[in-house]
């Protein structure tokens, strides 16, 4: 087991560490967290920008996992909902919902400002993706002149990691925060498991930063997966799509562009977007890892 | 490469069920393996090939009941999207304990969205049995009845059964009669996302299962995880399957082996290849 079960072990004496170098302050880290669990702990903030807050929902939507988190592994130093700060601190991950309103002058500061003071960016569902509902809200209505307003935040700053969906998935949320975890505070091969799952991730996030492919849409699959020959018909995109835009059509995604919300999950979830072995081939490994991070009392 | 995954045995075994064995493709493994965790409450209901709206076209089914089960035993050999119905299973359905059948790149699907469950609230979670079939390739639809039809020269209501073994494409009536073209000539009209597909055997299933390596009307089964070994255990206490150890049976893990090797090595060609398409432009690769 990677993570979570180290409780249950005695630390081991100092004097022994029979380990390689690397692995030696790493080991006292840990011991240090059972004894004081808060010294460990990395900073997380949300920040909201033009969203529905159902972003946030979903991050408290993890019931006692929220819970879990912030006692082990996070302090929430900054969200206007739940914690009492006013202005952005410096935090090691922003978890930003919502996309960038161009006429609001504070947004555009605060998101700025954001980029400063946190060290690893996350644009925490689709609209901070991509726009998803403040710029394309065609689910059966007229655009509206105000959504040229809203951008995505890739548009204004360099974003790191993408979460994409409407509402993002609570346990994906938690994935990506015991692995960022895992990135700032774990051993040599927990950040390289960790890495290695938020690379696509990551990937996601710098292709979306480019102006020209700022947006998502259904059509994503049509063009990267489809018409690459990539496609095997397997419907996870269907399945992943929260208005129901995917059909399945003889073994293939039929996509109802008229519906799509643009919110990125359909080309996020399927397995020929981005697939790697390295990772899904521990897929055991992981999910015990995770589920160790969020039952850390082992029972 | 790893080419057959990793397991912690295989088997040869089959059904001791006649109803099954009745119509099942092989050893009835997959239909045997969800009725009884079905009536033992593994799974509350397991997603299956149903009969679509063509002759021989499966569609994606929740089966709740045994009739349900029973209904799907049987390979269609064209596309049917397992994963499509996921998210229902769960929020119509009103599943817990999700038990799921598909092809080894829909296992591949399972666990990534298991690990990324980018749209998939309060899901991923409930997979409780997650059974792989061996796939050399796929066809659209349309292809099959090409296959079956032009090919075979059997018309698709009368086609009882299809079956691809020992490098032909087996097409069988309900009256009997067989018919059979060298798999050579299906090749073309295969779906073009199999050609970059590496795993043949279902890797990453909690229990995989297919006719090569074992007798006729048997199947081979590689258990793979502790989940899958846990129930695979129970269920041959139960008396569910007959078991035959693997080393015992011709041609055995030396056939799965070959095809597995053959099949990766041909479409790690193909990726390449595909780098190389065109002039300075080349196609996706998945596997980042
Ligand atoms: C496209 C395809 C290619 C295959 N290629 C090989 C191969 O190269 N070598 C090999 O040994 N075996 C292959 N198989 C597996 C084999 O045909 C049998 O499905 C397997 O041995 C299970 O037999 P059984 O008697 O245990 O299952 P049964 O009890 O008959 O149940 C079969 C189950 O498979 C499901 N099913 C049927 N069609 C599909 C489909 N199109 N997609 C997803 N699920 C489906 C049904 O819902 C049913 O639950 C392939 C299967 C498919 C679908
Ligand atoms: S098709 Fe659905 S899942 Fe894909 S981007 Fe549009 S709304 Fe999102
Ligand atoms: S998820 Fe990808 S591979 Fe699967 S059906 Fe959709 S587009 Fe095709
Ligand atoms: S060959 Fe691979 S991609 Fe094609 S259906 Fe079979 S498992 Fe899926």
């Amino acid at each position: 087991m990677i993570f979570g079960k180290k409780e249950k072990k005695e630390p081991a004496p100092k004097s022994q560490a029979p380990k390689a170098p690397v692995s030696e302050p790493i080991a006292k880290e840990e011991t240090k967290k059972e004894e004081r669990p808060v010294a460990n702990k990395i900073t997380v903030g949300h920040v909201h920008m033009s969203g529905c807050t159902g972003c946030l929902v979903s991050l408290a939507d993890t019931y006692e996992g929220l819970f879990t988190i912030l006692d082990n592994y996070a302090d929430l130093v900054y969200c206007l909902t739940l914690a009492d700060a006013r202005h952005i601190p410096k935090m090691d991950v922003a978890l930003v919902e919502g996309s960038v309103c161009l006429q609001d002058e504070l947004s555009v500061e605060e998101i700025k400002e954001t980029r400063e003071k946190a060290a690893v960016v996350v644009a925490l569902g689709g609209c901070a993706a991509y726009g998803n509902i403040t710029r394309f809200c065609r689910g059966g209505q007229w655009n509206q002149p105000q959504h040229e307003g809203f951008v995505p935040i890739g548009d204004v700053i360099d974003v790191d990691v993408y979460i994409p969906g409407c509402a993002p998935c609570p346990q994906q949320i938690r994935n990506v925060c015991v692995m960022a975890y895992l990135l700032l505070k774990g051993n040599a091969e927990q950040q390289a498991l960790a890495k290695a799952y938020l690379t696509p991730l990551m990937t996601l996030a710098s292709e979306g930063s480019k102006a020209v492919s700022s947006e998502a849409c259904g059509c994503d699959i049509m063009t990267k997966v489809i018409n690459q020959g990539l496609c095997i018909g397997c419907g996870t995109c269907s399945a992943s799509c929260p208005v129901y835009a995917i059909t399945m059509q003889y073994g293939k995604p039929n996509i109802e562009r008229d519906m799509c919300i643009k919110c990125g999950a359909c080309y996020a979830a399927c397995p020929r977007a981005f697939f790697s072995f390295d990772v899904v081939n521990q897929y055991e490994t992981i999910i015990d890892a995770i589920n160790g991070a969020m039952n850390p009392g082992g029972n | 490469m790893d080419y057959l995954g990793k397991y912690k045995t295989a088997v040869a075994a089959r059904s001791t069920s006649a109803e099954v064995l009745r119509c099942s493709q092989d050893g009835g493994i997959v239909t045997s393996m969800f009725l009884y965790a079905l009536e033992e409450g593994i799974i509350d209901g397991a997603i299956v090939a149903g009969q679509g709206e063509n002759p021989w076209q499966p569609k994606p089914i929740v089966a709740t009941s045994a009739e349900e089960i029973l209904s799907a035993r049987g390979t269609r050999y064209n596309i049917c999207p397992n994963m499509s119905v996921l998210k229902k299973s769960v929020r119509q359905y009103g599943l817990d304990k999700v038990g799921i059948v598909g092809t080894p790149c829909q296992m591949q699907a399972l666990r990534k969205a298991q690990l990324y469950p980018v749209g998939l609230r309060d899901v991923t979670d409930k997979i409780a049995l997650a059974i792989g079939i061996f796939c050399m390739e796929n066809f659209s639809y349309q292809s099959m009845k090409q296959i079956v039809e032009d090919h075979c020269n059997v018309d698709l209501h009368s086609l009882n059964k299809t079956d691809i073994g020992k490098g032909k494409y087996w097409a069988y009536t309900n009256r009997g009669a067989v018919s059979q073209i060298p798999l050579k000539l299906t090749h073309k009209y295969e779906q073009p996302g199999c050609h970059v597909c590496l795993d043949y055997v279902a890797n990453l299933a909690d229990i995989s299962t297919g006719s090569v390596g074992s007798p006729d009307g048997w199947s081979t089964v590689f258990i793979r995880n502790n989940n899958g070994e846990n129930i695979w255990n129970k269920a041959v206490a139960a008396g569910v399957f007959e078991t035959k150890p693997i080393e015992s049976v011709k041609p055995g893990l030396e056939l799965v082996t070959k095809l597995a090797t053959e099949k990766i090595t041909k479409n790690q060609k193909e990726l390449e290849h595909r780098a190389k398409f065109g002039v300075n432009k080349g196609l996706r690769n998945p596997y980042i």
